[in-house]
């Protein structure tokens, strides 16, 4: 365990408002949020089609009054029709994988990049950041919303930061090393890589100055928690937000660590039945689904997050008033999570469409054998994909895994397999095996 | 002047090849001569046989992916250097070999070599130019009948 203690420091007041005053603001918000979707097509219609005028929703009781949005709204959206603003006010645009090749665009105004770097800077400060620290973001740099919000929220806190983007891990622990970092920002795998890079090498504990890391981009575990801080002597917080709400920032853990606070001033949360659409109650498990209260250019209704999770509205020990979810259980779709990036099953089918003669019968099996994600695809051969030659059966393995690649980004084993061979069930093949022990 | 070929696709699975011979010889299909390419996943079957539309839908009908290609079959008489000079002549055409098999046929005194070229008809063309024996199926399966 760390000996590394945090300070209980709580960066914006909103984060500590009666429940109140807290639901005052959301209803305010809210009515905001309702006058300017008007401005974007999709939700004009869905408000002219529903019957709803904005004059109808007050208060928090009517948001259930409005549709959700879902995943498929803004990809049928794509690229910029969820836009509320003229696009000469867009300061900047992010984007994550959708389930075939295009990604969801978003776009933020300038004041919702500081209304963003503003959240990030706030999860950090619950978990131990202060001005005079070093902090190294070794996420990815670019459309994922990962890096570049992290970066923001730590200078936006009067921190530093050193840019050194995902991979190369034995760079990684040079600069932690040699700039003696205080904290890391991460996937909780890649983590578990530098960890481990650590261990192998025989470097001694004290060459760091590691005192803590905050972690997002996918599911973890209590167990990996544990691990993770036996293992480098930190303490390790967790962190949620996703790019169609905002990116990170969405939630993040205090020192009591037992919840994610979610930043309520600037998104309303609900849990509902991923079946019946039903509000599911306090400490049960349910779909996430987030409405924002302060974006400009993207601003975004009752997105089904496909997340499951539980909340906690109890107060919290750290102070503030703020419901507080749970990690993130699973999927209420089949949305799969390989070294940090989101994959659906669906791409890959679109990938195998790209090559000629292969069947559309294929599995995925997800493995961590060394504490890296490994991805295989399984595809059915076919008589017209098949050849006599080696080189050619060569060549078509290639294929498939460049198609793969430039549709997911990931790179994937290819195994090529008999036809019928892949488990069925009821006539349909069970597309992935996840034999990751999260742990 | 070009032989059909059963290619079949194999998973290296334990047992599959075994199961495929078993279910020729339970149809009274002869395999008169046969290759196997594989890699650590999977292998590629060449099978020479006679009835070769009815094997190819007799594996299709028990799962396994079959397809019919084309080689080309030369006899040569069993001594060095008949395959040096096949390969020579090839090479000064421009064609490459995808890959070759061969058998010795009943006799003893001649072998039969097969190749997959990448150019077919120009392969064909650069052997007759050079008057080697290329066998057609009904030779071919005279020969290995003896
Ligand atoms: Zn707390």
């Amino acid at each position: 365990m760390s000996k590394f203690v945090i300070e209980n420091r709580i960066w914006d007041k909103e984060e500590s408002l009666p429940r109140g005053e807290l639901k005052a603001l959301q209803s305010a918000k809210l009515r905001e949020t309702v006058e300017r979707v008007q401005n974007v097509p999709f939700y004009k219609e869905v408000f002219s089609r529903t019957g709803i005028t904005p004059g109808k929703i007050q208060s928090l009781d009517d948001l259930q009054r409005l549709p959700f949005t879902t995943k498929a709204d803004l990809r049928a959206e794509y690229p910029l029709r969820m836009l509320a603003v003229d696009r000469a006010e867009v300061a900047r645009y992010h984007g994550s994988s959708g389930t075939t090749g295009k990604p969801t665009m978003v776009a933020y105004t300038q004041n919702d990049l500081k209304t963003w770097a503003n959240l990030c800077a706030r999860f950090l400060t619950g978990g131990g950041l202060l001005p005079q620290h070093t902090v190294q973001i070794a996420f990815g740099y670019g459309l994922f919303t990962g890096g570049f919000g992290l970066h923001y929220g730590v200078e936006h806190a009067g921190a530093s930061v050193i840019p050194a983007a995902a991979g190369n891990t034995p760079k990684q622990i040079m600069l932690m090393m040699d700039m003696q970092v205080d904290a890391l920002v991460c996937t909780p795998s890649y983590a578990l890589n530098i960890s481990e890079f650590i261990i192998q090498n025989d470097i001694p504990r004290n060459a760091l100055n590691l005192k803590y890391a905050h972690f997002g981009g996918e599911p973890w575990t209590e167990d990996m928690r544990t691990r993770i801080e036996d293992e480098m002597g930190i303490l390790c917080f967790n962190n949620y937000g996703l790019s169609e709400v905002i990116g990170p920032g969405v939630s993040g853990e205090c020192a009591v660590r037992d919840g994610m606070h979610i930043s309520e001033d600037a998104f309303i949360v609900e849990c509902i039945n991923p079946e019946t659409l039903e509000p599911i109650a306090p400490g049960e498990e349910g779909e996430l689904v987030f409405t924002s209260l302060c974006k400009e250019a993207m601003p975004i209704i009752r997105y089904r997050t496909r997340d499951i999770a539980s909340l906690n509205p109890e107060p919290c020990a750290c102070g503030r008033t703020t419901v507080r979810m749970s990690r993130i259980t699973g999927r209420s779709d089949d949305m799969l999570i390989i070294k940090g990036v989101n994959v659906y099953p669906s791409q890959v089918e679109q990938a195998l469409l790209r090559v000629k003669g292969t069947a559309p019968h294929y599995q995925i099996v997800v493995e961590r054998p060394d504490r890296k994600d490994v991805a295989t695809v399984k595809v059915e051969m076919t008589e017209e994909s098949f050849s006599s030659s080696m080189k050619e059966m060569q060549e078509l393995k290639d294929k498939i895994g460049r198609a793969i690649q430039g549709i997911t980004g990931l790179r994937m084993n290819i195994e090529l397999v008999s036809p019928n061979s892949l488990e069925r069930f009821i006539g349909k093949a069970q597309r992935v095996v996840d034999h990751r022990k999260i742990v | 002047m070009k032989l059909k070929q059963l290619s079949v696709f194999l998973e290296n699975k334990p047992g599959r090849l075994r199961e495929l011979c078993a279910l020729l010889a339970e149809n009274q299909i002869n395999i008169i001569t046969l290759s196997l390419a594989d890699t650590e996943q999977f292998g590629i079957l060449r099978l020479i046989v006679k009835d070769y539309d009815k094997a190819k839908t007799l594996l299709e009908s028990n799962g396994f992916v079959a397809k019919l290609t084309e080689v080309i079959a030369v006899e040569l008489d069993d001594q060095p250097g008949g395959l040096s000079e096949i390969l020579s002549i090839e090479e000064a055409s421009g064609i490459s070999v995808e890959y070759m098999y061969a058998f010795v046929i009943k006799s003893g005194e001649k072998a039969v070599l097969l190749f997959r070229f990448d150019d077919m008809d120009k392969a064909v063309a650069a052997l007759q130019q050079a008057n080697l024996p290329i066998l057609d199926s009904v030779e071919l399966y005279q020969r290995a009948e003896g």
